[in-house]
């Protein structure tokens, strides 16, 4: 039984383990052989030499540094890796989570949705935007190496590529309540041909049509559509772009940025414009600012009506 | 040295009086330091038994025993009651208090009222938590994370959260005590480098308790504020910061780690003096080391929450943090490794706890670099790999620290020796069983299975079955020593003042010592461990 490495990560990860383990087991056999050859060599009743050692300033200044050298390299090496799974590449296709006691939903940019599942393609980056509609959540893919809590009323992101078709396992890594242990679900890692097919065959009204029309029905074009009268922010090319705030300092707008604009507007301003948005909290779940997220991100581009 | 010699033995401090009351009102910390040992006794057992139904539960990977409600108050209950009212206080309060001034020939601490009142605050604590217990028990994990905690669980949380809030106290009040002893009632001679590692310990200890337990104290009350009134400081539906939550909880609980482990680190160099009969090698590193852990100890928590939503520079630099504080770790094995080279060496049980703990010290302590590396941990965090360091720091170290030290000083606190052959044979039994238990949790850690699962994949069944073995062999081990020891308070022979010939203060007087510790103050004139000359 051993874990299948399923993503880029999983064999630099297993890399790095491998060495550090390599390295710990003969840090741990040289260090229990001396101690046992001393244990008998020095057992009371032997004959052997026992002039008094003196304690030598050399010997612990290199049993102090040798370590110490050792751990910066073994950090330099995690860190190397630690930048990489933290940065996810401009091309990385979006899937939206949100975690709740005790599932997990999933919404494709297409419009699929899933319950305890995630399809996602061989090859592709992905990156996972996710949020909780409850409690502190982890969403944690042992064949990837890839785990982040998820969070309330929060974004956090996890990006990987899968590199083998299969079916891994998902796992609530955070305790979350009585149900934590059910919390489990599946990844289905398909070939690119068979993911389209999956695609197609699961397609529902696209996420950001979703958006689109939410964002009629919530009344947010009264303001927020160039047409109007109110001196509201043009959402036009918005996402990707640095807002300048009231309090003079600036903000990249990400998927953070559009979902506490929403929920809590009032937390950051942008300058120029009074502090009159209505706030979305406790009328809005996870999911559907996550429609609107999504419509947002496409408003001013040409993808914006789709279908 | 002494020009009176006294006509008849002083009455030891045993002898000082039979009723409760005698016992309930003392100011002797030697007392104090056998009511501690009475409590955190009854509450290892207790929090055992939690840890029993949990590998029970664990046999089979469906949830078959006990309902899934129930194995989380299990494993809550467990970390609870083993951290804070077992661990935190075991070799401060029950050593500490008994030691500490015998080993620097003081006449008691700096102020018993004080101390007295620690144990009953310890008292009040530990009631608060049974209660909790008896009324149904908190499924929120040791940890308390918001806003679960906060306005998500329907179990006692406020009792539990009293009870750990009243026992911070105890253990503030405890390093108080220590830190004005031992700066102010050192014996004639007694240099800070003639100190003891033991004592020093016990100082660097004390210091971590006075800082990070009132930041233990503050969060708690705030998960009152919220989970009572509503005041919205971690939920985010109350406009609240969930991870705010972490970075105070693990300011104060990763120094309680070390609160943990340092008190080990000094019994231990104690016990592997006295078995090899030798100085300690590099006493200054030693003492160095002491200090340089307690220090960065309080600059590492972030390295619990790498994952957890912290930014990528705050783990970067958590993490090289982290690195660090293990090189004060590797300086204290080596040291201990090479005090044995031309040592005089007997292998009586107290010395065989403490070969024990370096090797189980060393497991726990090189596997945390995975957790510290941050692109290791990212997998292993949350799962059992960390459920398996953090025992062999806390059991296989701290655990196994206490009970060699329980076993070296025994004949000091009660006057009588146990027996040796049993001792040694539950010593060894323990060592095996430990392994036994929390080896299997590394590789089903890196295989994937999270923490805190009530149910799991079949897949992970052989090692789960292996570690509750191994756990039935713990409990043995465990049992035994209480049976030996409870024996040999009423047949064992009795001890001599100093049955060990070893060196100390604390052997120069007789056993059980005189309720004022020294007939005489004793001048000190030499660093301790001087074995030979």
């Amino acid at each position: 039984m051993t874990l299948p490495q399923a993503s880029s990560f999983a064999p630099n990860v297993d890399h790095l383990f491998d060495t550090l383990l390599a390295l710990c087991t003969l840090v741990v056999v040289g260090v229990f052989t001396v101690m046992i050859v001393f244990c008998v060599k020095y057992r009371r009743g032997t004959s052997a030499e026992r002039t008094p050692a003196r304690s030598h300033l050399g010997v612990e200044l290199t049993w102090t540094l040798v370590p110490f050298v050792l751990f910066m390299g073994i950090f330099g090496w995690s860190v190397h890796l630690w930048i990489r799974l933290r940065t996810p590449p401009k091309d990385a296709q979006p899937i939206y989570v949100v975690a709740k006691q005790w599932m997990w939903k999933v919404q494709h940019p297409g419009g699929q949705r899933e319950i305890d599942q995630l399809h996602v393609p061989v090859g592709q980056p992905i990156r996972l935007v996710m949020t909780s509609q409850d409690v502190i959540h982890s969403f944690y893919v042992p064949a990837f190496r890839v785990k982040q809590d998820v969070l309330p009323d929060r974004y956090t992101e996890l990006w990987f590529t899968a590199t083998q078709a299969g079916t891994y396992h998902l796992f609530c890594a955070e305790f979350c309540g009585t149900d934590h242990s059910r919390m489990r679900g599946e990844v289905v890692v398909m070939a690119p041909a068979d993911y389209a097919r999956w695609l197609q065959a699961h397609a529902g009204i696209g996420l950001a049509a979703q958006g689109a029309a939410l964002f009629r029905r919530l009344g947010c074009s009264g303001c927020h559509d160039p047409q109007s009268g109110v001196h509201a922010p043009s959402l036009e090319n918005l996402y990707g772009s640095t807002v300048p705030l009231s309090d003079g300092s600036q903000v990249l707008a990400d998927e953070r940025y559009l979902h506490d604009s929403i929920l809590l507007p009032k937390k950051q301003v942008a300058a120029g414009y009074a502090p009159i948005m209505p706030s979305f909290e406790g009328r809005l779940g996870e999911e559907d600012v996550l429609a609107l997220v999504a419509y947002l991100k496409t408003r001013g581009t040409q993808t914006e009506k789709p279908e | 040295m002494s020009t009176v010699e006294l006509a008849s033995p002083a009455r030891s401090y045993l002898e000082e009086g039979y009723g409760l009351r005698s016992w309930l009102t003392t100011h002797d910390h030697k007392r104090i330091a056998v009511l501690y040992g009475i409590g955190i006794t009854f509450f290892f057992f207790l929090g055992g038994l939690a840890a029993a139904l949990i590998r029970w539960e664990l046999v089979t990977p469906a949830g078959d025993l006990v309902s899934a409600e129930t194995y989380n108050k299990a494993f809550t209950f467990h970390g609870v009651v083993m951290v804070w009212f077992f661990l935190i206080p075991s070799i401060p309060a029950t050593l500490g208090n008994f030691l500490l001034p015998l080993m620097i020939g003081a006449r008691d601490v700096a102020f018993p009222r004080l101390n007295l009142f620690s144990w009953y605050l310890y008292v009040v604590g530990g009631i608060f938590t049974l209660g909790c217990l008896l009324l149904g028990g908190v499924d929120t994990g040791w940890t308390f994370y918001t806003p679960f905690s906060t306005m998500f669980s329907n179990s006692h949380v406020l009792m539990a959260v009293v009870g750990v809030f009243i026992v911070g106290f105890s253990s503030i009040f405890t390093g108080l005590n220590f830190i004005v002893t031992v700066h102010t009632m050192r014996a004639p001679g007694m240099t800070w480098m003639r100190l003891p590692l033991f004592v020093w310990s016990m100082y660097a200890v004390a210091l971590v308790m006075i800082l990070a337990t009132p930041v233990l104290a503050m969060t708690l009350s705030l998960i009152g504020l919220e989970r009572l009134f509503g005041v919205g400081i971690f939920d985010p539906a109350l406009g609240g910061d969930p991870v705010l939550f972490q970075h105070f909880f693990w300011f104060y609980s990763h120094p309680a780690v070390y609160i943990m482990i340092l008190p080990a680190m000094g019994v231990v160099s104690e016990l592997i003096t006295h078995g090899a009969r030798r100085r300690i090698f590099g006493y200054r590193f030693m003492v160095y080391a002491i200090i340089g852990i307690a220090v960065v100890g309080f600059l590492v928590w972030g390295h619990h929450m790498f994952v957890a939503g912290q930014s990528m520079y705050a783990s970067i630099v958590f993490s090289i943090l982290s690195f660090i504080i293990a090189v004060p770790s590797a300086i204290k094995v080596f040291n201990w490794t090479a005090t044995l080279y031309k040592g005089d060496i007997s292998f009586d049980a107290p010395m065989l706890y403490a070969l024990g703990f370096v090797g189980l010290f060393m497991l726990g302590g090189l596997t945390g670099l995975f957790l510290a590396a941050t692109a290791l941990d990212v997998n292993l965090t949350d799962t059992y790999f960390v459920v398996a360091h953090f025992h062999y720091i806390m059991v296989g170290g701290a655990v196994m620290a206490y009970l060699g030290g329980i076993h070296y000083w025994w004949p000091k606190i009660t006057g009588r020796l146990y027996s040796e052959a049993w001792a040694r044979f539950a010593a060894i039994l323990m060592f095996f069983g430990f392994n036994l238990t929390f080896f299997p949790q590394y590789i089903l850690g890196w295989e994937g299975m999270p923490r805190r699962y009530h149910e799991y994949l079949p897949q992970f069944q052989v090692w789960n079955v292996l570690s509750s073995a191994g756990a039935t062999i713990l409990g043995v081990a465990y049992v035994l020593p209480l049976v030996y020891l409870a024996w040999s308070l009423r047949y064992g022979a009795r001890a001599g003042a100093n049955p060990w010939d070893a060196t100390g203060l604390e052997w120069q007087t007789s056993s059980p010592p005189p309720p004022h510790n020294f007939e005489q103050v004793p001048v000190v004139h030499e660093g301790p461990y001087a074995y030979r000359r």
